[in-house]
């Protein structure tokens, strides 16, 4: 066959599809229509709404973090662009039929699953995923009738990353706060009726190992009528360490250390007044959750860094010693990471890592196939890392389109698909059908003072979704 | 956009930017306007600059300075910007974040490189 060139005139208009409409599938969007002025690209979306977990993930107290979404509607509203909602890739459609009517597929549903511990008791009615968690308080249909028991003083987070940390703000900040913010109504009424007054976040590792960011902990030592309590027995030996590690780290492990250890008056004045307060345990590993039906405490392993102090965490190995129990928790939320899983037989998928299997973005023995963002990654990392993964990814099918190693001919994009969808009964939502879901909750939001109040049932958005005129993909 | 037209005549300084490709580009900005402002002032394409919105929340306004540039920048880094920097690609001991410069009528002739985005998922350890 000929050698795309994607000046000439004549050749036919690459269509790309992306599935998943959070910043990874985002950004390869932004990427393709400005590498390819022909190319025109098509994004899939499970839900009726789109930005992944910009919408459902990052907390809501980070609004600014969410201006990405600017960006994003941007890109949406290209003419090469559409949006084509509450359509979920391996159930409503399969992947072969995208690569019949696709150029080029790319994955970018990221990973919503998570990690278990795999231990006795973590079905136990008061354990709960940090990511349903997350889902409940940030309105995600699928969380919204989740169980949270907030009528005991104390919390415990299993893990020591962000999203634990999110999680834990978000149990210890007053509500007067959260309630300006766009927090689900349900999850405000919950928390206003919280009884928790300490949260301990429990990590395999270290102080150095620390997966959370510094920005994260900082907010923590802010949070109005709340204070850290750490034992400052962890962080002495970190002082002398400090100078030497890279400056990431090093200005982290600094945080913690004068956390610990030499608050200055600010902090001090800050914290005295404290209602509410927070704690980092190190080097344990939950073995058990106790309890017969509710959670009357935890078994922990206590474990020791097989090499000194300064061990970067990947070659970190806990030795178990001996056990320790955490008793009287209620809650206890299991932070220790996302997953992703295979949403179509055909996609190869690399178990061990949760990620599909990849060579530098091209899915492995599927030509025209490529993974972006988590699926690409693993769960690891900001937006900033996925949208530079991204832009790569993209770069990577615009330079094989025009060396011609895709199929261009023949391929009639969202012109194949639609039909199929809407023989199977599939109702599918455009972005100006969004930008009505989007109208609706900003406007529900007004109501109570909220910048928005997130609708959480399916089938209201998607009545929202068709009550005008259906607009043409 | 930038309309002066009724405002009193702002000063303005010239600014320098080698983008990642070793390209280069020049323009005058009014004093008092922050280097995120002036990129997207001029319609510089710099891939996925500025997310945020200037409300440093990311890292992707991300800027390195020569020393002596650096030294002129009169207001410090704060803990926060130097938090969102951590998390920078290619961080240096030059590096600002853009949305946190205000231009001062003594950075004249500033030349600020927009640093090559690396592939690294690792978060930083
Ligand atoms: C709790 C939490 C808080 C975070 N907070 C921050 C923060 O404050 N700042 C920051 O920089 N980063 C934050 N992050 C990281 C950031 O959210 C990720 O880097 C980014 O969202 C990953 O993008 P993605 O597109 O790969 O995945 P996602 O954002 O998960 O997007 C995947 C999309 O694919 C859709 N999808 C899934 N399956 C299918 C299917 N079968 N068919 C069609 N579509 C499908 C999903 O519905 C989703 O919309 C946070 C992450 C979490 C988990
Ligand atoms: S634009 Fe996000 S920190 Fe500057």
């Amino acid at each position: 066959h000929c050698v795309a060139d994607h000046t000439s005139v004549d050749s036919p208009v690459p269509h790309v599809c992306v599935v998943g409409s959070g910043p990874a599938g985002f950004y390869t969007a932004q990427q393709l229509l400005k590498g390819n002025p022909d190319i025109v690209v098509d994004i899939y979306e499970k839900l009726p709404v789109p930005f992944g977990l910009v919408r459902f993930g990052v907390a809501p107290d980070h609004p600014e973090v969410k201006n990405v979404i600017n960006t994003f509607t941007k890109t949406a509203k290209s003419e090469r662009c559409s949006f084509i909602g509450n359509v979920e890739v391996g159930r409503d459609i399969t992947l072969q039929q995208l690569r019949d009517a696709y150029s080029a597929v790319v994955l970018a549903y990221g990973a919503d699953n998570d990690k278990t511990l795999g231990i006795p008791g973590e079905g136990l009615d008061n354990v709960l995923s940090a990511r349903s968690f997350v889902g409940w308080f940030n309105g995600l249909p699928q969380d919204r009738d989740l169980k949270v028991d907030l009528s005991a003083e104390r919390a415990v987070i299993l893990g020591h990353g962000n999203v634990a940390v999110d999680v834990a703000r978000i149990l210890l900040t007053p509500i007067d706060i959260l309630k300006t913010t766009d927090i689900s109504q349900h999850a405000l009424e919950a928390l206003s009726h919280s009884c928790i007054k300490g949260v301990v976040l429990v990590g395999r590792r270290g102080p150095l190992q620390v997966a959370f960011t510094i920005k994260e902990l900082r907010e923590m030592t802010k949070i109005p009528e709340c204070r850290p309590h750490l034992n400052p027995k962890d962080y002495l030996e970190l002082l002398d360490l400090i100078p030497d590690l890279p400056r990431p780290r090093s200005r982290l492990t600094d945080l913690l250390y004068k956390t610990a250890l030499e608050p200055n008056a600010r902090y001090k004045a800050l914290w005295a007044d404290a209602k509410r307060e927070w704690k980092l345990q190190f080097l344990r590993s939950p073995i058990h959750i106790c309890g017969e039906t509710k959670v009357t405490g935890i078994k922990l392993a206590i474990n020791r860094l097989e090499v000194c102090l300064h061990t970067v965490r990947k070659h970190f190995k806990p030795i178990f010693t001996f056990i320790c129990l955490c008793p009287l928790v209620y809650q206890v939320l299991r932070s220790i990471g996302y997953r992703s899983v295979s949403i179509d037989k055909d996609i190869p998928f690399n178990m061990e890592r949760g990620v599909v299997s990849h060579t530098q973005g091209r899915v492995d023995g599927l030509i025209g196939v490529y993974c972006s963002g988590w699926v690409n990654t693993g769960p690891v990392g900001v937006i900033l890392t996925t949208m530079t993964n991204g832009f790569e990814t993209g770069k990577t099918i615009i330079h094989d389109i025009s060396n011609g190693t895709l199929e261009l001919s023949g391929k009639q994009g969202k012109n194949d698909i639609l039909p199929l969808l809407q023989k199977s009964g599939v109702q599918v939502v455009s972005f100006s059908d969004w930008m009505k879901i989007d109208e609706a909750e900003v406007e529900r939001g007004q109501n109570c003072g909220k910048p928005r109040e997130k609708l959480v049932d399916i089938d209201a958005m998607l009545k929202i979704a068709s009550t005008a005129a259906p607009s043409p993909l | 956009f930038s309309s002066t037209a009724a405002k009193p005549k702002k000063e303005t300084i010239t600014v320098h930017f080698v983008q990642s490709d070793g390209s280069k580009f020049s323009t005058t900005a009014a004093v008092g306007e922050n280097l995120l402002d002036i990129i997207i002032d001029n319609d510089i394409d710099i891939d996925g600059f500025g997310a945020c919105e200037g409300t440093l929340a990311c890292s992707t306004c991300h800027l390195i300075f020569k020393q002596e540039d650096y030294d002129k920048i009169p207001d410090k880094p704060t803990d926060e910007e130097l938090d969102m920097l951590d998390l920078a690609y290619g961080l240096s001991s030059t590096s600002r974040l853009g949305c946190q410069v205000v231009l001062t009528k003594d950075m004249d002739g500033l030349q600020v490189q927009v640093p090559t985005a690396v592939v690294d998922a690792r978060d930083p350890s």
